[in-house]
């Protein structure tokens, strides 16, 4: 990377729940990611800058934070494409508890994940043979189209209807139930569905779409939560699951 | 929400959409033909079709709109999840009585 000669002003979030926005200066460069710009505040200026990252290819989906406003993954965030005259507004995520400075606390994140079953629940044993699952059914195709949630928390973040139902499971952890609900290997899908049509499940989404906004993966969980608001009806009305 | 709710609320839309464009047909005819309140109330008075149509009408929306304010008091309102629901069953009743009320007032013989 070289640099450009010119400054970024960046302003972090340093503290806990409480806490404030301490702004620093940043050598701007060709092609520097969010996440280069964080980095270089911890080794440069402030060591104790508390952040997540792992892979920095945007596998892992540690480092989002907000930036600007919006829920972003920082790895793959070039400055230049968010920067608004030469300034950037650096938080932790929204709608989850602050550990320090930028790292969220995401045990909330996959508890809920827990709750909404997203745990694969085989319906065989090692001893059975390998279940073949067709690539060109109506459930694997929908399965596909959701299944590379990286779980970064962008989507819980930009949620209006976690904001206003802290009890609301969240896209992430709806669109995991979904692609549960068409592996036909899974064993546990009336668990799952019952899970996911209770208080605070799938009805709760408003269809707000903030989740296919922000998502890095350009997932669309509101349809995933659409499929399970159909499923469980069709469930609820078959007396299949309960209220 | 939950799964019985939300079936109540799109069972309670499906029924209100075809009985909305009755509604504005009634409206524009009645208006296009220059009907005075003692016409219609001559057409309305002892029907029993328009007696079922608008009481039909009035429990899916007092249905549905409840089901939609309690939503709306649980996630806007410092209520908790029992007086939300309290409060919508007791908006429900009040809009069901008042409706059911002016469609007397028009089908009662």
């Amino acid at each position: 990377m070289s640099s450009t000669g010119s400054e970024l002003t960046v302003s972090l979030w340093r503290g806990r729940e409480r806490g404030r926005y301490e702004t620093y200066k940043v050598p701007m460069r060709e092609n520097q990611t969010v996440l280069d710009v964080v980095s270089w505040v911890q080794r440069n200026l402030d060591p104790t800058l508390s952040y997540r990252f792992a892979c920095r290819v945007g596998m892992c989906g540690s480092c989002a934070m907000t930036v600007n406003g919006g829920p972003r993954w920082t790895c793959r965030t070039i400055v230049s494409k968010v920067a608004k005259g030469g300034r950037l507004e650096i938080g932790p995520l929204e709608n989850l508890p602050v550990i320090k400075d930028l790292a969220a606390d995401m045990r909330v994140f996959f508890e809920k994940w827990q709750q909404a079953k997203g745990v694969f629940a085989p319906s065989r044993t090692r001893h059975d043979a390998i279940e073949r699952v067709k690539s060109q059914s109506d459930a694997r195709i929908a399965a596909d189209l959701a299944i590379e949630c990286i779980n970064c928390g962008i989507c819980y973040a930009a949620c209006d209807s976690v904001r206003w139902n802290p009890g609301y499971l969240g896209p992430a952890q709806l669109n995991r139930a979904w692609t549960l609900v068409n592996d036909v290997r899974d064993g546990k899908n009336p668990e799952r569905l019952q899970a996911v049509a209770a208080k605070g499940g799938c009805h709760s989404c408003h269809s707000l779409h903030s989740c296919q906004e922000y998502c890095p993966m350009s997932l669309n969980p509101t349809a995933a939560i659409a499929g399970l608001k159909r499923r469980t009806m069709r469930a609820f009305i078959k007396g299949e699951i309960k209220a | 929400m939950n799964v019985r709710l939300y079936v109540w609320q799109r069972l309670t839309a499906a029924i209100m959409v075809p009985m909305i464009m009755v509604h504005l047909a009634v409206i524009f005819y009645a208006s296009r033909h220059g009907l005075t309140a003692a016409d219609i109330l001559s057409r309305t008075r002892g029907s029993a079709a328009w007696a079922l149509f608008y009481g039909t009408f009035v429990l899916a929306a007092s249905s549905h709109a409840s089901i939609g304010i309690r939503s709306i008091l649980t996630e806007w309102s410092l209520l908790e999840d029992r007086a939300a629901g309290v409060s919508a069953i007791g908006f429900g009743l009040l809009l069901g009585a008042l409706g059911l009320g002016a469609v007397a007032a028009v089908v009662w013989p």
